[in-house]
């Protein structure tokens, strides 16, 4: 019963009524100039549900749930909540309307208390005193209900993604919210925060909660929905329940097409040895060592994929190979020792010596995203002599190879001239990819290969990855996704608190034994 | 040196720093709430101008100070204009009201008063005298005390003692109330409060004004208070040290007064030793009243460490849908 915790600025309703839908949408339009987001969109989600809406990137869901809270408003169509006629031209009406919304970016003020977090737009008083105290009040009594537990007098930027998206949560739950919208919200998750993530939504669902899953992973669709909507090019192309279906048969809806989930590949036939990494440290500007002594090795022809939970030094182990960070120890590419500090230790160099380096972070790291796909496609080999002439490019040769090499990989649209950040997740990620595998490296670093890429995208990048393999590269796989890892991989390393745990053939491994050594318990087989 | 000395090198200090304190707090609450203001120089300037003008003409400085704030208010409310509204850029807002000010104060006055860019000297009704508080004459003789409480504390103009509530206020109205947790909350995640249902644009349009009130009485005070009437450039930076002060308190509002308390002292060092006597070295006049200006530079070059400022400040709100 919702008017338990009556705390926040709405009166607690009645317990809904279980034939009644609590969302229905009907004939919802919203066009941008001539792009249409959503195309007469029609939903009903009964009270008390899990519903989950799934596609790629572009297919107008946020659109639709940014309809739903307020920020936009729709050009045609209506909006019932449970069963009554609702206009929601703002967030505040869609607060009022027992809508809640859990976005993908949290919208936290990071130096506030997670109290603080809390009330912030419904105080309740002029006076900060009484609002905290009853906040506090109701914090512990949603903590007891739903396992909600964060520390009410914890500073939001010093606690962990996980414990700031429960505070998202306890935010539209002190609002009295009955209807929960979750924007991707295992995105920054750990296997582990994404079950107690999948705990907290099965306990609010189970007290009549309604709630609304945005996503792209499949897996999560069919493992916590009670429905299921698809979306694609801003219609909806089906709705089923969730026990009727199979992630094949969403995939199909979602791209239109037939998509293989698994990945093709043979068994891997390696070679002599491309990189050999002995006793690798890092120290960070905090004085904290990032890596205490990592080795590994990986041969021709496979590839090798390093999972861990984000954080574990991973990151570090890229940079340091792809030259973006200085490290003690040595590294041997081709049996020739490369430098790991002073003025070669660049990407430059690296390049030069034939190791590419996909960074995890391509908005950052990997594109500047205000200059043009073109100008992109040549940062980090512009030096070769194909390109440029002293100080001089050639830019009509750059722009026609840049052409090529966007057909090739499948970068739509496949105009060189559009700046890099008016591409989305998959294809901003293809350019990256085109530029690095092109010239045939000995060494490919790969960092977090498919995030925010869409599932279409997702399968070429892969096929992308085992080709390089199959022509006798050498990859070093970096993922956070687990089932990525397991995919793609021929061994697989853990990395754990900047050391490796162990090491498994893919073939071999299991889920379980790899989540054990990524939380650092080592198992029988570590090395 | 004499009790009597350090009294009134403090007692300077205090008259001095409140131009500064008010100043600060004023930039304390608008870039709290994520506008960054260059252009508290400017508002201090025309506050001072026509507070000195209006209270010449009518001889009130009641009428004067109202007027002083008016104008300041005015410019903070382009300043809201430009960069809130018309998402603007904020230093450049900023720049634009130093100048505007620093040549239009001169130029009205030239024209209206034909005294080469000052207003007249105001007498002593359009002039904030000093209050002597309760009992500071009959404890005038009581020893060390009652010289503190006569010569530092008592005597003031009505304007110090406001600057110096204003500081446990302005904490009061920032942490114990709903406005200030939303003040705060603007300054360092604009989004958090549009989600919230809260809208952004007026609350930073609150702060803004804010800001303007209190330079305005900063303003005021320099020409009615400090002085004697308006004379060309007479804020001589002080806008600008109150930014420095406001770094250098990490934009909290007892360290705001602390800061602003060491300028102060600074200033009045340099007014009352003019020229200082090492023993080897007679350190020239020039150097003294250079030493407020180049602790600023030391502490702007990052003396005092990390000073995070509002994470979402100097940066207009648009809303990302």
């Amino acid at each position: 019963m919702t008017g338990q915790n009556a705390n926040g600025a709405r009166q607690a309703t009645a317990a809904p009524d279980p034939q009644v839908p609590a969302i229905e949408l009907r004939g919802i339009s919203k066009a941008f100039g001539p792009v249409q987001a959503n195309k007469g969109i029609s939903m009903r989600v009964m009270p008390g549900t899990i519903h989950g809406i799934i596609g790629e990137n572009g297919a107008g869901k946020s659109t639709l749930m940014s309809i739903l809270y307020g920020f936009y408003k729709a050009d045609a169509g209506e909006i019932m909540i449970s069963g009554r006629p609702t206009v929601i031209p703002d967030s505040q009406a869609a607060i009022a309307a027992g809508i809640g919304m859990v976005f993908q970016h949290f919208k936290l003020v990071e130096n506030f208390t997670v109290l603080e977090n809390i009330i912030l737009g419904v105080e309740g008083g002029g006076l900060l005193r009484p609002s905290l105290a009853k906040a506090r009040a109701a914090l512990k009594s949603l903590a007891e209900e739903y396992e909600l537990n964060v520390d009410p007098d914890a500073v939001i930027e010093d606690i962990g993604v996980g414990q700031q998206q429960r505070v998202e949560i306890l935010k539209a739950l002190y609002r009295q919210a009955d209807i929960l919208i979750l924007d991707e919200p295992t995105g920054v998750l750990t296997p582990a925060e994404a079950d107690h993530l999948f705990r907290i939504l099965r306990n609010l669902r189970d007290e009549g909660k309604t709630i609304i899953l945005i996503t792209h992973k499949l897996r999560e669709i069919m493992e916590i929905t009670d429905t299921v909507s698809v979306m694609r090019r801003g219609e909806m192309t089906a709705t089923v329940k969730t026990t009727e279906t199979s992630p094949e048969h969403l995939a199909e809806l979602m791209v239109g097409r037939k998509v293989l989930l698994r990945v093709e590949k043979t068994p891997a036939t390696p070679g002599k040895p491309v990189l050999e990494v002995d006793n690798l440290r890092v120290v960070d500007a905090a004085g904290v060592e990032r890596l205490r002594g990592v080795s590994l090795n990986i041969r021709a022809g496979e590839v090798l994929g390093l999972a861990g939970v984000a954080g574990n030094g991973q990151s570090e182990l890229l940079e340091v190979l792809g030259g973006m960070m200085p490290a003690a120890g040595q590294v041997l590419l081709n049996g020739q020792p490369i430098p790991l500090t002073g003025p070669h230790a660049d990407g430059q160099s690296r390049r030069t010596a034939g190791i590419a380096h996909v960074p995890e972070d391509r908005q950052r790291k990997g594109l500047i995203m205000d200059y043009t796909a073109w100008e992109n496609s040549v940062f980090g080999y512009h030096r070769d002599p194909a390109i440029g002439r002293g100080p001089l490019m050639r830019n009509a040769a750059i722009l026609e190879h840049a052409q090529q090499q966007m057909q090739r990989f499948d970068v739509r649209p496949p105009n060189p001239r559009l700046a890099a950040k008016s591409f989305s997740g998959g294809n901003q990620q293809k350019v990256v990819l085109a530029r690095e595998i092109e010239r045939g490296p000995d060494l490919l670093l790969i960092g977090q290969p498919t995030r925010g890429v869409d599932i279409g995208a997702i399968e070429f990048i892969h096929q992308q990855i085992i080709a390089l393999r199959d022509a006798g590269k050498a990859i070093l796989l970096v993922s956070v996704e687990l089932d990525e890892i397991m995919a793609l991989s021929d061994r697989i390393a853990v990395i754990f608190d900047g050391r490796i745990m162990g090491e498994v053939a893919a073939d071999q491994a299991s889920a379980q034994e790899l989540g054990l050594m990524m939380a650092g318990v080592a198992t029988g087989k570590a090395a | 040196m004499d009790l009597l000395t350090v009294l009134q090198v403090l007692d300077s200090t205090v008259r001095l720093a409140t131009p500064l304190l008010l100043a600060c707090l004023a930039g304390l609450f608008s870039e709290r709430a994520g506008i960054f203001d260059i252009g508290l120089e400017g508002k201090m300037l025309a506050a001072a101008f026509f507070s000195a003008a209006i209270a010449a003409v009518t001889g009130s400085v009641w009428i004067g100070l109202g007027a002083g704030i008016l104008a300041s208010l005015s410019l903070s409310g382009l300043h809201g204009l430009a960069s809130i509204t018309f998402r603007g850029n904020q230093l450049i807002s900023g720049v634009a009201i130093n100048f505007l000010a620093a040549g239009l104060t001169v130029l009205i006055a030239q024209s209206w008063f034909q005294q080469g860019g000052r207003t007249p000297a105001l007498l002593s009704g359009g002039r904030f005298g000093g209050i002597t508080l309760p009992g500071a004459e009959a404890l005038r003789e009581v020893p060390v005390l009652g010289p503190i409480y006569y010569e530092l504390i008592s005597g003031h103009s009505i304007l110090v003692y406001v600057a110096f509530a204003c500081v446990p206020l302005t904490w009061w109205i920032l942490y114990r109330t709903r406005f200030g947790l939303r003040l705060r909350a603007v300054g360092e995640n604009p989004e958090a409060v549009d989600t919230a249902g809260i809208s952004v644009i007026r609350l930073r349009y609150a702060a803004v004004l804010i800001c303007g009130l209190l330079c305005g009485i900063a303003g005021a005070y320099l020409a009615t208070a400090l002085q004697a009437g308006f004379v060309q450039d007479m804020t001589a930076g002080r806008g600008y040290i109150a930014l420095a002060a406001l770094i250098f308190a990490k934009w909290r509002p007892w360290q705001a007064l602390y800061a602003t308390l060491l300028f102060g002292f600074l200033q009045a060092i340099a007014l009352r030793y003019q020229n200082l006597d090492l023993g080897f070295f007679t350190l020239p006049v020039q150097a003294m009243d250079a030493l407020p200006y180049i602790l600023t530079v030391v502490i702007l070059a990052g003396f005092i460490g990390k000073a995070v400022p509002p994470r979402a400040g100097g940066e207009p709100y648009v809303k990302e849908r």
